[in-house]
């Protein structure tokens, strides 16, 4: 017998998986721990290791938690960008009911109805560019058909995006569009999963309507509402793309989050550890939801069985 | 099934449904109705208010002629090619191998490897940001086809690998067992026996992959510059400053930026639909 022979088994893991784990190691596991070590400094983003006379470091300088100090006690943008970070945590949500009740109604069996489905699915496909431009246009108080639509009930049209109080929601509304479309995505596979049984022991029972939906169909969407919840929620706190596109943060940094505040701080105005820090914040509140989430999953899991 | 089927009541609520049907589907795609509008308007209707109407003359060929005719637009959608093309094959590559090793061997750091897997679904990209930015610098890759490639090879390995791990794991170990007891070996195992099996998933991946970087506007915009490498996305952001009021070249623009995932959407549905919904059945 060989070496090769010999050890296979013990070697092929190390083989099949170290293209991928090499990768993902360098470019997305390093990259964390190294966001977390710019944050504590000073940088502008050029010539990182260049040293001065005395062997010290010239362009990154340590500060400790000055960038966290900073960040919570003297940048009102920071205050704004959380709360829309909130807000949009909170109003994606609304893609959850909405993609519910669009796959309810789409849940037959009729000719054609194939055709309907995918029509309704594909927003969900096309680039956040694309969903932007048509948003600002829609919003456009001249151009666009809300201010139609508004003309319609009797509203004066007005700026949606360059409104401090409502760019944020406009921005949340275009997102939706792609949002509703992947929740529903995700309902109508899971609603082709309810037992019939069930159903059937339901409607013997006596439940119709909403109280059959309430107490036997919902129940049953459980895994499906869960992953519709985690990437709605990722999706929302991720948000950079449309808010790029519709609105650069304006007007004011009105509509700020802190993905975007952070990219701003770094490759604006080149306070590279500032951004770091901002990222380092987005991260964790990321992670805290996610533990949370899961937490509270396992425990339900757990009591259940 | 629930909500009852249609078919158990009468006439004319069946007519109803499929009206209500129709007018909905009309209302939920009107953005992109109205878009695919205007991308064959002429300029002088959009002057003469009728942004909405149909088009009083048809200027389709105008329009698309118009928007490739600088070179750019066809620069940046071919960018999106040869960046989006090798991406999906090399992700599907690498994480169709780490998900049969860690599906099928045992070994010590198995649970925590896939655990880095999924956990790094959930980082935001701001955190890999900067230092992500300084590899592609410091490896001469900043501004390629590599340095978007590479990278976007690397963070989807996580997603397809959690993907993939978990549908290896459903093929019945005992072909496997059988195959080592004949005496092939891992790679034969994994070239024969296992790529063949997956191939729904990876078809699956396959479309959901494409669909992901060819949409990409984040990391084009971080590790890129100029109009060499740029793809479609960011590519039409920059052109809509030029275009400004010309809302019909801006659309005809969005139309090509938005045309091969839908293409490919069509094409694929089932595939689509299997990927995304992964695990929304079973959990």
């Amino acid at each position: 017998m060989t070496f090769w022979e010999r050890n296979q088994l013990k070697l092929a893991p190390f083989l099949f998986l170290s293209p991928a784990v090499g990768l993902f190691l360098l470019f997305v596991i390093y990259p964390i721990a190294d966001s977390i070590w710019v944050s504590f400094h000073e940088w502008s983003g050029v010539n990182r290791y260049a040293v001065d006379d005395e062997g010290n470091l010239k362009n990154f300088k340590w500060v400790g938690l000055d960038n966290y100090i900073y960040l919570f006690t003297n940048d009102d943008e920071f205050y704004v960008s959380v709360f829309n970070n909130i807000k949009w945590f909170f109003f994606s949500l609304i893609a959850i009911p909405f993609g519910i009740l669009l796959a309810l109604f789409l849940n037959q069996q009729i000719l054609g109805i194939r055709w309907v489905k995918s029509f309704f699915y594909f927003p969900f496909v096309i680039n956040a560019v694309v969903i932007g431009i048509v948003f600002t246009w829609f919003y456009n108080p001249k151009y666009g058909s809300l201010t139609y639509l508004l003309g319609f009930f009797g509203m004066e049209p007005f700026p949606i995006l360059s409104d401090e109080n409502y760019a944020t929601y406009g921005i949340i509304v275009a997102s939706l569009f792609p949002g509703i479309a992947y929740t529903m995505i995700i309902y109508i596979t899971g609603l082709t999963a309810v037992s019939k049984d069930m159903i059937e022991a339901g409607r013997i029972d006596g439940a119709s309507g909403f109280t059959m939906f309430w107490n036997i169909i919902l129940p049953q969407l459980r895994p499906a509402t869960l992953i519709a919840v985690v990437v709605t929620i990722v999706g929302a706190l991720r948000s950079f793309d449309l808010i790029a596109v519709m609105t650069g943060g304006g007007p004011w940094g009105s509509t700020n989050v802190l993905a975007y505040k952070m990219y701003e701080d770094s490759l604006f105005n080149f306070r590279m550890g500032y951004g770091a820090s901002t990222a380092v914040i987005l991260f964790i509140l990321m992670d805290i939801y996610i533990a949370w989430f899961l937490y509270r999953l396992f425990k339900r899991e757990s009591t259940e069985k | 099934m629930f909500p009852t089927p249609i078919q158990k009541y009468s006439i004319p609520v069946n007519i109803l449904y499929r009206v209500a049907l129709i007018v909905t589907l009309f209302i939920w795609l009107m953005p992109l109705i109205a878009v695919m509008l205007t991308s064959i308007r002429t300029y002088d209707d959009i002057l003469a208010g009728n942004y909405w109407g149909w088009p009083k003359d048809i200027a389709a060929i105008e329009n698309y002629a118009a928007i490739f005719e600088d070179g750019r637009m066809a620069r940046y959608f071919l960018n999106s090619m040869i960046i989006t093309l090798p991406t999906v094959f090399g992700t599907l590559l690498l994480s169709s191998m780490a998900g049969f090793s860690l599906a099928m061997h045992r070994f010590k750091l198995n649970i925590l490897l896939f655990c880095m897997f999924i956990a790094g679904n959930f980082v935001p990209f701001q955190i890999l940001m900067i230092p992500v930015r300084g590899l592609t610098v410091d490896l001469g890759i900043y501004n390629t086809y590599y340095g978007l490639i590479i990278f976007h090879i690397a963070f989807q390995t996580g997603f397809c690998t959690f993907f993939l791990r978990n549908f290896i794991k459903e093929l019945p170990f005992e072909l496997i067992e059988a195959a080592r007891a004949d005496g092939a070996t891992e790679w034969m195992i994994y070239r024969k026996i296992i790529l063949p099996l997956i191939i729904p998933a990876l078809a699956a991946l396959g479309v959901l992959e494409f669909t992901f970087i060819w949409n990409d506007y984040f990391w084009a915009l971080i590790l890129s510059q100029g109009d060499g490498v740029k793809p479609v996305t960011v590519g039409l952001d920059n052109m809509r400053g030029q275009w400004v009021a010309n809302y019909n070249l801006i659309s005809a623009g969005s139309v090509i930026a938005a045309l091969p995932p839908v293409i490919m959407f069509f094409l694929m549905q089932r595939h689509f639909i299997n990927g995304l919904t992964f695990g929304a059945v079973k959990g």
